[in-house]
C-alpha cells in the first residue's frame, strides 16, 4: 500500500486544477512537508492576501483605514498574547501596562532622546521584552491562577511607576509623539502608517505560524499541556517559560510602540487594567492558539465599539438620551460577547470559521 | 503615636470588610477552583439596591438590609446558572474570562441604571464619633467591625458544623469523590455562589456607609486578589487574617510613605505585596500546597 502511495505522489508536480483540493497528504520528503505554503493553492491564497491587503486604501474611505490601522496594530499585540496564553498555557493579565512599556520606550527615545523611529520600534520590543521576562520569573514556582494574579501585580506596579517618574515619562499628563519618516516621506497619512502596520502584522504573522513548527514552539505547546509531564520530557520549563513571556512581551511592546505613534500620545490611563482584559477578550473570542483567530478577535473587539456607536446612532432617532449610556453600554455587550462566546463557541471565530470552510469544501456534497 | 493608633484603627476596619470580601472570593475558589473577578461587581449591586430601597421606597434599613440579602442570593444563583454551570469544565483561562466579562456586564448594567455620580447613604448609625483613649472612632467604623467578625466566626461555624458547610468542604476537596458518595455538587455550587453574593453584599452595604456609593467601587475586587494571595487562595482563617493585614499595612503605608512619592501608593502596595509573597511563599500564610502528580 505505501509504495502505491509513492509511486503516486511522483505525478504530483503537475500545476492541478485550483479548485480541486488534494485528496490525501502526498508529501515524499521532509523538506516538502515542512513548506509553509506546500500547495500551489495556499500560494496563491498567500499571494491573493497580501495583494488585497496592499491595494485595500484604493478602495477604502480614510476613516476605515484608520480603523483597519487599529485593527492591525491589535492583531499584533493579541498575537503576542496568544503566544503566552494560547500556546504556553500562562495567563497575563497585565497586557496593557507592557503595551504601555513598549508606547513609553519609544515615546522616550524618539521625543526626549530624538532618535529614529526605526531604531526606537524595536528597542521598544526588546525593552517590552526584558521587563515581560523578568515578570515572568515568578512563573516557575506559580500556575494558574496565582500567575494571572501576579501578572495584575505587574500591570499595577508598572503603571505606578510610569505615573510617578514625572522626570523621564510625563506623569499622569503623559508625552506627545510624532509619526515616523522615512527618509524626507513622513507616515503622517493614515494611508502610509496603514502600509507601515499592515507589513509589521503580516510579518508577526509569519513568524508566529513558523515558530509553533519549530522545537521552540512545540516545547511551549508541551508546556501548556502538561508542564511538569514536558519537564520530565527534558523541556527546560524556565528557559521556555521565561522566553515565551519575553516573545510575547516582545510583540505586545512593538504593538504599544505602534499604537503610541498612532494616535501620538501616551499617558497612564490609555493603558489599564480594562486595556489588558480588552486583548485577553480578542484572543479569547478569536480562538486560544491561534494566530488567524488573533486577528479576528482583535477585529471583532476593535470593531465591537464602533458598530455599537453606529447602532445608537440609528436608535438615538427615538431614544435621546442613548448617547450618555454610550460607554456603560458597551461594557455591557462586550461583557455579554465574551459570555456568550465562552459557553456557545469556546474555539472562538477561528473555529467559526473552520466549521465554514469544512462545510464549503465539500459543498454542495456535505456527506 | 495618635496618628499610628487611627491609622492602625482604620486598617483593622477597612480590613475586616477586605476580609469579608474575600471570604467570598475563597468560598468560590474552594468550591469550582476559580477565581471570581466579578465579585467587586457583587458587592456594589447590594448597596445599591439597599439605597434604592431606603430613599425612594422609604423603607426602614433592617427591612431593606433583608430585601438587599435576597436578591443577591438570587444574583448569585442566576449567574451560578447561567454563567458558571454551563462551563464548569472548562480551562481556568475560560472560567476567569467568563467572570470578567460578568464583571463588565454588571457593571456596565450599574452604570446604566444608577449612572456615575456618588451618592451617600442616609444616616443609619448615629454619626456622634467615639473617643477610645485618643483615637476617634465613628460609629460606622465600630459597627462594621462588629458585623464583620460575627459573620465570620459563623462562617467559621457553619464550615465546621453544619452539613451544607461540610459538604462544601467534600466537594472543595475532591469533586468526583464528593459526586461518587452521592452529594449533588450542583446544588453545592449553587450554594456557594448564593452564600458569596449575600456576604459580597454585606460587605458592601458596610462599606457604602463608610465611603458612599459610586460604580468605581468595584475597584474592592481587585485589591481584594493581594488579601487571598496573601492568606492563601483557600484558606477562610487567610481570607480573615490576609484582611487585616493588607488593610493595615495599606493605610500605614498611605500614611506614612504617601507624602515621599506623591500619593497613590496606597493602591500599590497591596500589589507589591503580591509580588513578594508569590515569590517567597506562592501558596500563601494559610493555603495548602498541592502535590502535583503526572
Amino acid at each position: 500500500m505505501d509504495y502505491l502511495v509513492v509511486e503516486e505522489s511522483k505525478g504530483c508536480e503537475v500545476v492541478r486544477n485550483l479548485f480541486v483540493r488534494e485528496s490525501g497528504n502526498y508529501k515524499t520528503s521532509y523538506s516538502d512537508d515542512m513548506k509553509m505554503f506546500g500547495t500551489t493553492g495556499s500560494k496563491i491564497k498567500a499571494l491573493l492576501i497580501v495583494l488585497i491587503v496592499l491595494s485595500l486604501p484604493l478602495f477604502v474611505s480614510n476613516y476605515w483605514i484608520g480603523l483597519i490601522t487599529l485593527c492591525a496594530i491589535s492583531s499584533v499585540g493579541a498575537i503576542g498574547l496568544n503566544i503566552l496564553t494560547g500556546f504556553t498555557g500562562q495567563i497575563s493579565i497585565g497586557v496593557g501596562a507592557f503595551l504601555g512599556v513598549g508606547g513609553y520606550t519609544s515615546a522616550i527615545l524618539t521625543s526626549t532622546l530624538g532618535l529614529s523611529f526605526w531604531i526606537s520600534l524595536p528597542l521598544a520590543g526588546i525593552v517590552t521584552a526584558i521587563i515581560g521576562g523578568l515578570f515572568g520569573i515568578p512563573s516557575l514556582r506559580l500556575n494558574g491562577l496565582y500567575l494571572a494574579i501576579a501578572t495584575l501585580a505587574a500591570q499595577v506596579i508598572i503603571l505606578f511607576v510610569i505615573s510617578r517618574w514625572d522626570g523621564l515619562t510625563g506623569g499622569t499628563a503623559g508625552m506627545v509623539l510624532s509619526r515616523p519618516t522615512i527618509g524626507e516621506f513622513s507616515l503622517s497619512s493614515n494611508t502610509g502608517y496603514y502600509y507601515l502596520c499592515v507589513i509589521i502584522l503580516l510579518l508577526t504573522v509569519m513568524y508566529a505560524t513558523n515558530l509553533l513548527r519549530t522545537r521552540t514552539g512545540r516545547a511551549f505547546l508541551a508546556v501548556r499541556d502538561r508542564d511538569i509531564a514536558a519537564q520530565i520530557m527534558g523541556i527546560n520549563l524556565f528557559k521556555y517559560k521565561v522566553m515565551a513571556f519575553a516573545i510575547s512581551s516582545f510583540f505586545v511592546g512593538i504593538a504599544g510602540a505602534l499604537l503610541a505613534h498612532y494616535t501620538m500620545i501616551v499617558s497612564p490611563e490609555l493603558y489599564n487594567f480594562h486595556v489588558s482584559i480588552q486583548y485577553l477578550a480578542m484572543i479569547l473570542i478569536g480562538g486560544l492558539g491561534s494566530v488567524f483567530g488573533s486577528i479576528l478577535g482583535a477585529a471583532f473587539i476593535t470593531l465591537l465599539p464602533v458598530g455599537l456607536g453606529s447602532l445608537i446612532d440609528i436608535l438615538a432617532g427615538f431614544m435621546p438620551d442613548l448617547y450618555q449610556l454610550f460607554s456603560a453600554l458597551k461594557d455591557f455587550v462586550f461583557g455579554a460577547a465574551i459570555i456568550l462566546f465562552l459557553i456557545f463557541e469556546p474555539g472562538g471565530l477561528a473555529h467559526i470559521w473552520l466549521n465554514i470552510k469544512k462545510y464549503f469544501r465539500l459543498w454542495p456534497f456535505s456527506y | 503615636m495618635t496618628f499610628f493608633l487611627q491609622m492602625l484603627v482604620t486598617g483593622i476596619v477597612v480590613g475586616s470588610i477586605y476580609g469579608l470580601v474575600a471570604l467570598g472570593f475563597v468560598l468560590i475558589y474552594r468550591a469550582s477552583g476559580a477565581l471570581n473577578l466579578a465579585n467587586g461587581e457583587f458587592v456594589i449591586i447590594g448597596p445599591y439596591i439597599c439605597l434604592i430601597l431606603m430613599t425612594a421606597y422609604k423603607i426602614p434599613f433592617i427591612l431593606a438590609l433583608i430585601i438587599t440579602l435576597v436578591f443577591s442570593a438570587i444574583l448569585g444563583l442566576i449567574v451560578e446558572r447561567l454563567v458558571i454551570r454551563p462551563i464548569q469544565n472548562a480551562p481556568v483561562v475560560s472560567v476567569i474570562m467568563a467572570t470578567i466579562g460578568l464583571s463588565s456586564l454588571l457593571g456596565g448594567a450599574v452604570h446604566m441604571i444608577w449612572g456615575h455620580q456618588t451618592r451617600t447613604f442616609p444616616p443609619v448609625f448615629p454619626s456622634t464619633p467615639i473617643n477610645i483613649a485618643g483615637v476617634i472612632v465613628t460609629p460606622v467604623y465600630l459597627w462594621s467591625f462588629i458585623v464583620v467578625i460575627v459573620l465570620l466566626v459563623l462562617f467559621s461555624l457553619f464550615f465546621k458544623f453544619s452539613k451544607m458547610g461540610i459538604a462544601m468542604r467534600a466537594v472543595a476537596d475532591d469533586r468526583q469523590a464528593a459526586l461518587s458518595m452521592g452529594m449533588s455538587v450542583k446544588y453545592v455550587y449553587a450554594a456557594t455562589w448564593t452564600i458569596a453574593a449575600v456576604v459580597a453584599a454585606v460587605g458592601g452595604v458596610l462599606l457604602g456607609n463608610i465611603n458612599g456609593l459610586s460604580p468605581t467601587m468595584s475597584a474592592i475586587g481587585l485589591t481584594v486578589l493581594p488579601v487571598v494571595i496573601l492568606g492563601g487562595l483557600d484558606s477562610v482563617l487567610g481570607a480573615i487574617v490576609g484582611g487585616f493585614v493588607i488593610g493595615i499595612v495599606q493605610n500605614m503605608a498611605g500614611g506614612y510613605l504617601d507624602p515621599l512619592v506623591g500619593g497613590g501608593l496606597k493602591d500599590v502596595v497591596p500589589f507589591i505585596i503580591v509580588l513578594l509573597i508569590l515569590m517567597l511563599k506562592p501558596h500563601g500564610l494559610f493555603g495548602s500546597r498541592r502535590i502535583e502528580r503526572v
